[in-house]
């Protein structure tokens, strides 16, 4: 089991085991862009707060001085030559989907009347 | 049966021409149209166009044996590719039902490379939608059975390749692993799996889960098979900035090898509670041959294994929750009408994505979300850099380390219900390779008592695939797990 830390850090765990309320998931599924039914809310509120529990033990670790690794590798000196490359054809990046015109994606409106 | 062929037997069959590609691919695609009802390994079967291929590859084995010019081995074997690695014109869903219909424009750089080789590729195979699951009961369109026991998950996410090379509907097949989805379902079906040092095989053209560990990886029957395949499919790609200039070293795997002077450590936090006993009597087992065949075994310690289960449950669905924004309804897949621009989004979304991409989904928005970025996702990232250090530490002292590579044989489909971290405790042991980014070999050590394979892990240095592939070689010549087939 992995050690468990000082009292301010266990503390620290303690806030993070607070499960998620209506309202918060609510936000992430705004956030997330997706439309879930009261329901749907409630499984995942009751699923997500478990995982939450699970992963906040990571917080026992003092990681002060660790850099946060963000890549395997580093790109330096992976970038290829500022030269243009030749795309797709408009006809295949739109053959996905019925709604287009002129070449062109079609959606509904964004702005208001 | 010519289906029971090895890939390097049937590429020396077709070399001296006592088969045809056209007659091993249309025996192949007998075999898995007539498997398909009992096992559901495939999403999409690409006769057609398979057999035009093959009808190509014959050309230039002919042209090959006039001119004694030496073919690729691969040229005319058939292969199947896990359907969230894109292939121009065949169906693309990622076993989702937000890409129904979707069918990609572009060759994966990894597929491409095989078919100007000359494979041949048969089908497209089931995954977890979006690759996120450990047994394929996430996919959208059913799930796939594991052919040594019908009533079991074949693993996942890459589950519908392993039940086809298990099977022997494909001498070889390309899955994916971005927290273990080629090395488990490798290991639940009893095949050879390769998951390769992150970089070493394009990413461009494989739909994208969680970027910082996704890989492109090859299952096959034996470690030389895989060899033979992953040599042609590695390589710096200009499509994807991540893949590394690596010296493309052919693998050459040498008959009768001994592992003399090969250091393997044994880290004793693979060996926990929880873990089955055939599982581990198996794997120590497998060990001592090792030691026999010449390799040196050492204790050796991961310090932080048990952190990686969450570690990687915050950075990959971080990761997807960026990577799956893509998915509106807009340029490819179904689109759920509504009146604003934004309606569409939340329909199409709420409406498509099954019920483990969304809790994922959420989860890395939660995670990246104001307030909270630091404490998770930013802690996962310096825990990540305490993992990949303990790998660093180890292989100053070994060669490659040897484990488990998932607690348990394949468990009954349904068994983890509706429990996520119960099936997420599935991969505490293929987890940290993806983390570190260092390459991992499942290859089959034996049968539990119900008649299951057991799988066992190397880890390797980064780059080391060649390594890796000799020592899984060497313990190959000198057992048979790899050739056993199930009662299909």
């Amino acid at each position: 089991m992995p050690p468990v830390g000082d009292r301010n850090k266990q503390k620290k765990v303690i806030i993070l085991f607070m499960p998620l309320t209506k309202e918060e998931v609510q936000h992430i599924a705004t956030l997330a862009r997706l439309e879930l039914t009261a329901e749907e809310m409630e499984h995942y509120r009751g699923q997500l707060s478990a995982i939450l529990d699970h992963v906040a033990r990571l917080q026992q670790l003092d990681t002060q001085d660790v850099p946060p690794m963000s890549a395997v590798f580093s790109e330096e000196g992976h970038l290829r030559a500022d030269e243009s490359h030749p795309s797709l054809p408009p006809e295949k990046i739109l053959g996905n989907t019925p709604h287009k015109a002129d070449g062109q994606f079609k959606i509904p409106p964004v702005f208001e009347k | 049966m010519i289906t029971d062929l090895t890939l390097l037997e049937a590429a020396s069959a077709l070399r001296e021409g006592e088969i045809s590609s056209r007659e091993l691919t249309r025996a192949c695609l007998d075999r898995l149209i007539a498997l398909e009802p009992e096992l559901h390994a495939f999403l999409h079967i690409a006769e057609e166009s398979a057999l035009r291929q093959a009808d190509s590859a014959d050309q230039k084995l002919i042209e090959a044996r006039r001119s004694g010019q030496s073919a690729p081995p691969v040229l005319g074997i058939p292969l199947a590719v896990k359907d969230v690695l894109a292939v121009e014109g065949l169906p693309c869903t990622c076993g989702s039902r937000i890409l129904e219909g979707f069918v990609p424009p572009f060759t994966a750089t990894a597929v491409k490379r095989l078919q100007e080789a000359g494979m041949i590729i048969v089908g497209k195979t089931n995954t977890d939608e979006f690759a996120m699951g450990s047994s394929t009961e996430n996919s959208a369109y059913g799930v796939t059975h594991n052919p040594w026991d019908k009533s079991r998950v074949p693993g996942g996410s890459s589950g519908g390749s392993a039940t086809a090379v298990a099977a022997r509907d494909v001498p070889a097949a390309l899955g994916t692993d971005t927290g273990g989805s080629v090395r488990q379902p490798a290991s639940f079906c009893g095949v050879t799996g390769l998951k390769p040092t992150y970089g070493r095989v394009s990413r461009y053209g494989l739909i994208a889960y969680g970027s910082s560990l996704d890989c492109c990886g090859v299952l096959a029957r034996s470690a030389a098979d895989a060899a033979a395949v992953f040599s042609v499919m590695q390589g710096r790609d200009l499509l994807d900035a991540t893949s590394q200039d690596v010296p493309a070293a052919a693998v050459a795997l040498e008959n009768g090898g001994n592992l003399r002077g090969v250091r393997i450590g044994v880290p004793k936090e693979y060996f926990i509670k929880g873990i089955q006993p055939a599982v581990e009597g198996k794997v120590r087992a497998a060990i001592g041959v090792l030691q026999s065949l010449g390799a040196e075994i050492r204790e050796v310690s991961l310090p932080h294994t048990g952190y990686a289960l969450p570690v990687y449950y915050l950075i990959a669905p971080a990761e997807a929750s960026a990577n799956l924004a893509r998915y509106d309804g807009i340029r490819f897949g179904p689109r759920v009408e509504g009146g604003h621009l934004w309606d569409v989004f939340y329909k199409t979304r709420g409406a498509k994505f099954g019920d483990e991409v969304t809790r994922r989904i959420m989860l890395g928005t939660y995670a990246l979300s104001a307030g909270y970025y630091e404490a998770y996702y930013g802690q996962a990232q310096k825990v990540r850099t305490l993992i990949r250090r303990d790998f660093e530490q180890v292989f100053t002292q070994v060669d490659a380390v040897a484990c488990p590579v998932a607690p348990t044989t394949a468990f009954p489909i349904g068994a983890h219900g509706d429990d996520p971290l119960a099936m997420y405790l599935e991969d505490v042991f293929t987890l940290p390779a993806n983390l570190a980014g260092v390459p991992g070999l499942s290859f089959p050590v034996g049968f539990d008592a119900g008649g299951l394979p057991v799988g066992m892990q190397l880890m390797g240095k980064p780059f080391g695939e060649e390594k890796l592939f000799r020592m899984a070689h060497a313990y190959q010549q000198a057992t048979d797990w790899h050739t056993r087939a199930p009662n299909l």
